[in-house]
């Protein structure tokens, strides 16, 4: 499976996207902001980081970069588009996922572990994964995810919302929520599905000496589903 | 403007060094040069009261590639990787802004790592508050904490360990000590040393403005009243542009088009340009109008003075300027021809086709001024005796919650929950540990780091507590399985001119030296931080030590949560009960004098040879070391992090158990051992003739002793984990 890492200027987790899909066998080739277009690919992940400089608000300068236009016409053709933290705020800044991602609801940055629980698996991303909550990462400040009342419910309707902070044994209630987000939302789809955006970082969960491996799993099964 | 004696004053000069400055020019300076010679001269960059006793430091090794004098040190981790580390403080400027001068001295001491050509791979930092009742407090740890973060999590480093105490004495003078550590091959380390005639200096980075204009003679003065009107000369920091800088820089370097490289630090292009000249023997001729500025009208006074920050000078190999242009526009980072090295031995200074200044080199470096200050020794303080009657009326299990919750022991999640630690993907030790732990990425090995001070004990004897840090070092990374290497120490005192305080930073280097030879653990950087006063009231002695080890084996390393129920639990050293100066003194005693424990340095190598030895044949299931609230409070924090409990033994021949489980003697280890290997690893323990105690058993999920305690983990853990929080909520 062929993936593309895109570096804005600021992204800093795009070395641990390559070594993770790397890793699990994926062809990875990194991609810079100024190119107008893209290699062939499977998989396009925008990694996370301060693109940018997070200037102006996260994500938005990155959503009106040169390569932008490759990435939307990409996910609109049904390519799956993989946004973890800056790069899930500049999905929802090109407007391909809903919403957006305000500052954390007790204004720190926060750097910890999470469980979090996978609310859909008819995708191509979750399909037949073995565990319904995952341990996973988050290191970001702005990660509080909010939308109007009738996104929300588009996107409860139409199973969009792809995984949500919970506890070891799955409960989501808002001790288990580190940030605010609404209805514990970590991670959203677009309408078909093809567009992941999540904060939490499975690359940084890829092996046991780094306080657990369930990122593993999520990229293991990525490339399963792809076969 | 004329200058004067009065005008020299102005910019920090002493009379005396006003006039030595005319006499060695043959003439009076002007207005520019003027103020050259003060940023030059000045305590921050000429290290002119420290430098006779710097000299001393044991800063040679088997493994040292580069010791003190460059922009980092550097040490040698087999298989041609190098690690270049170095701490700096960051003080003055965080006390009059906490959030931009902690994020600044992170962004400068990154600088520092990278301009020698290394990846920065791991943060790590030591901060020092006044009182948690002193009014400023919390908003200065919010704002130094947040600083620290904004600028370290932008940068995609992680910062992986860190220390922070409170006392009173930091009220008026808060300490922020930052630490890089950088891999780099070692076949491709770049130093500052400008060589070769007419080759062109080159200006890369943010433009110039006029923020922190004086900050290093800022930073070389106490505070008064007035310290408010200082907020101009504190920097402002852009970690985005430092980032973009560092990959750039990081790109030029794949390649030998760089004679030498320093980034603009304190004193800016005057320090950077000088050190360079004067390090390669050479004149340097600098072009002002060529250099880019953020604001209109910079006068070549502001322009040499300006600490704007993530700015790099470089002697560049002639032909390479276009090749190296395209790199920095590839990163939108200025890039701007700025002069050239001379013959002239001199650095002149052109502005508007005017020469504006030309001042020998040799007049800036070699022939500042260096001051023998006269110091007074401190006289090591007379044992306390305590009456058993004192004891009578506390609960062992009260002590050790009370102590647990003490704001220098209590648990610091809520700090480096803050901190991305996690970033590089290689963080196998995360903060909370005994030291902070990266893998060197792509490799067996892992790399370990503790920052550690211990001003009490520096305040008390200095030169005991000089020795002391190192060794408190040298144990944190035997702790997680890794064989010290070299450490970078950030002096922190108050004002040298006063006897007493030059005396603590002599014999507290002193201490650092010797502990440091025995050990065969030098010192490879460091700076210095004095005039940490305000108001005459000068803060305690506080050498923070940042100690570098390598674990060859990743899969060696040692974490300090108990692992297994029926294990064994051993002390390592011998334990005599030193109560003075402890924390259990201090809190439960209420008593502050006393000498600190001895240190004795053939313990210190030999218990800890004995312990690395035992990791390494896997006998040693969790490590950690005994220092701050002794015995008991080791073994809790061992508990919590295991979630598990322990049977201490009755133990035979006690005559104290407050001086037992508190006492704070040196050369101790805990180590949980697997109950079938008791014979080998009592052979090993008799072979190298270490005294131990067995002190228990993991069992269960409290810690119980006899009638006296019986806690549960979870009660422990709370008293614990949520005094900093609180602290900060309330």
């Amino acid at each position: 499976m062929r993936s593309s890492v895109i570096i804005f200027p600021g992204s800093n987790c795009d070395r641990d996207m390559d070594v993770a899909l790397k890793k699990f066998g994926f062809k990875n080739q990194m991609v810079w902001h100024n190119d107008l277009s893209i290699p062939k690919s499977d998989l396009i992940v925008l990694p996370g980081g301060f693109s940018y400089g997070d200037y102006l608000r996260c994500g938005s300068i990155a959503s009106k970069s040169k390569i932008i236009k490759s990435v939307i016409d990409f996910a609109n053709s049904g390519g799956l588009v993989l946004g973890i933290c800056n790069g899930f705020q500049i999905l929802t800044e090109t407007g391909l996922l809903k919403g957006i991602l305000q500052q954390n609801k007790f204004l720190n940055f926060i750097c910890s572990n999470v469980f979090v629980k996978v609310k859909d698996k008819q995708n191509k991303y979750f399909k037949d994964l073995k565990k319904d909550v995952l341990k996973l990462h988050i290191a970001h400040n702005e990660g509080n995810y909010f939308c109007s009342d009738d996104e929300l419910k588009s996107l409860e309707d139409n199973n969009q919302i792809a995984v949500t902070y919970c506890g070891e044994d799955g409960i989501e209630n808002e001790t288990n929520n580190p940030n605010g987000a609404i209805k514990n939302i970590a991670g959203i789809f677009n309408n078909s599905k093809n567009v992941l955006g999540m904060m939490p970082h499975p690359e940084r969960m890829i092996d046991k000496y780094l306080s657990g491996e369930d990122g593993s799993l999520f990229f293991k099964n990525i490339l399963d589903n792809f076969k | 403007m004329e200058v004067t004696e009065a005008v020299a004053i102005d910019h920090g000069l002493k009379k005396e060094e006003f006039s030595k400055i005319c006499e060695l020019l043959k003439r009076t300076p002007n207005l520019t040069e003027l103020a050259i010679f003060s940023a030059m001269w000045n305590e921050h960059c000429s290290y002119k009261s420290s430098r006779k006793h710097l000299k001393k430091m044991h800063t040679k090794g088997k493994q040292v590639i580069q010791g003190p004098g460059e922009n980092a040190g550097v040490v040698d981790i087999g298989d041609d990787d190098a690690i270049v580390f170095k701490i700096e403080s960051h003080n003055h400027p965080s006390f009059i802004e906490p959030y931009q001068g902690a994020a600044t001295g992170v962004g400068g001491i990154m600088r520092d790592v990278f301009t020698m050509g290394a990846r920065p791979i791991a943060n790590l930092n030591s901060i020092h508050f006044g009182s948690p009742q002193h009014k400023k407090t919390r908003n200065l740890l919010r704002g130094v904490v947040k600083g620290i973060g904004g600028y370290g999590n932008c940068i995609g480093v992680p910062t992986i360990a860190g220390q922070t105490t409170f006392d009173e004495s930091y009220n008026g003078n808060i300490l922020v000590n930052a630490m890089t550590l950088g891999l780099v091959n070692k076949n491709k380390i770049f130093y500052s040393k400008a060589a070769g005639l007419d080759k062109p200096v080159i200006y890369v980075g943010s433009k110039t403005g006029r923020d922190g204009i004086h900050g290093a003679s800022m930073a070389s003065a106490t505070f008064d009243d007035k310290i408010e009107e200082k907020k101009p000369t504190v920097q402002v920091g852009d970690p985005f542009t430092e980032k973009l800088l560092l990959e750039a820089c990081l790109e030029l370097m794949a390649d030998n088009s760089i004679i030498a490289i320093q980034d603009m630090g304190a004193a800016g292009l005057t320090s950077s340009s000088v050190e360079m000249a004067s390090k390669g023997n050479l004149g340097i001729e600098l072009n002002l109008s060529e250099v880019p500025c953020r604001e209109e009208k910079m006068t070549p006074y502001e322009i040499m003075l300006s600490e704007s920050q993530e700015r790099m000078l470089i002697v560049l190999e002639k032909g390479k300027e276009e090749h190296a242009k395209q790199i920095f526009d590839k990163w939108n980072l200025d890039f701007a021809v700025i002069g050239k090295t001379t013959d002239t031995k001199k650095i002149e200074l052109i502005f508007d086709n005017k020469k504006v200044a030309e001042i020998p080199i040799d007049l800036l470096a070699e022939n500042a001024p260096i001051y023998d200050r006269p110091w007074k020794k401190t006289k090591l303080p007379q044992k306390l005796k305590f009456d058993k009657d004192e004891f009578k009326s506390l609960k062992l299990s009260d002590c050790l919650k009370k102590i647990l919750s003490n704001s220098n022991i209590s648990d610091k999640k809520w700090i480096w929950d803050q901190y991305d630690h996690t970033v590089m993907g290689d963080t196998i030790q995360k903060p909370g540990g005994d030291a902070g732990v990266v893998r060197v990425h792509g490799t067996n090995k892992a790399v370990a780091a503790s920052v550690d001070s211990s001003a009490l004990y520096c305040f008390s004897h200095p030169l005991t507590g000089g020795k002391q840090i190192v060794c408190e070092s040298y144990r944190n990374l035997i702790s997680v399985g890794a064989k010290p290497i070299a450490i970078t120490n950030c002096l922190n005192f108050g004002n040298p001119e006063k006897e007493k305080n030059m005396g603590e930073f002599v014999e507290c280097v002193d201490g650092i030296t010797e502990a440091s030879k025995y050990l065969d653990f030098p010192v490879v950087s460091g700076n210095v931080s004095f005039y940490n006063e305000t108001k005459d009231k000068g803060i305690k002695p506080t050498p923070t030590i940042g100690g570098v080890g390598l674990i060859s084996d990743y899969q060696q390393m040692l974490t300090m949560d108990f692992k297994t129920e029926g294990n064994l639990v051993y002390v390592i050293g011998k334990t005599d009960g030193h109560l003075d100066q402890s924390i259990f003194a201090r809190e439960l005693l209420n008593e502050k004098k006393g000498p600190p424990p001895t240190v004795n340095l053939f313990n210190e190598k030999n218990i800890g040879e004995t312990v690395l030895d035992l990791s390494r044949k896997n006998l040693v299931m969790s490590c950690h070391d005994v220092s701050l609230g002794g015995i008991l409070t080791a073994v809790s924090k061992m508990c919590i992090k295991g979630k598990k409990g322990i049977k201490i033994n009755t133990l035979k021949g006690l005559t104290n158990k407050y001086e037992y489980f508190f006492g704070e003697d040196q050369a101790r280890y805990i180590i949980e051992i697997p109950k079938d290997s008791l014979k080998k690893v009592n052979d090993i323990l008799n072979k190298y003739s270490v005294h131990f105690d067995e002190l228990g058993t993991v069992n269960g999920q409290s810690i119980e002793y006899k009638d006296d305690i019986n806690l549960p983990i979870e009660e422990l853990a709370y008293a614990h984990k949520y005094w900093l929080k609180k602290y900060m909520d309330s």
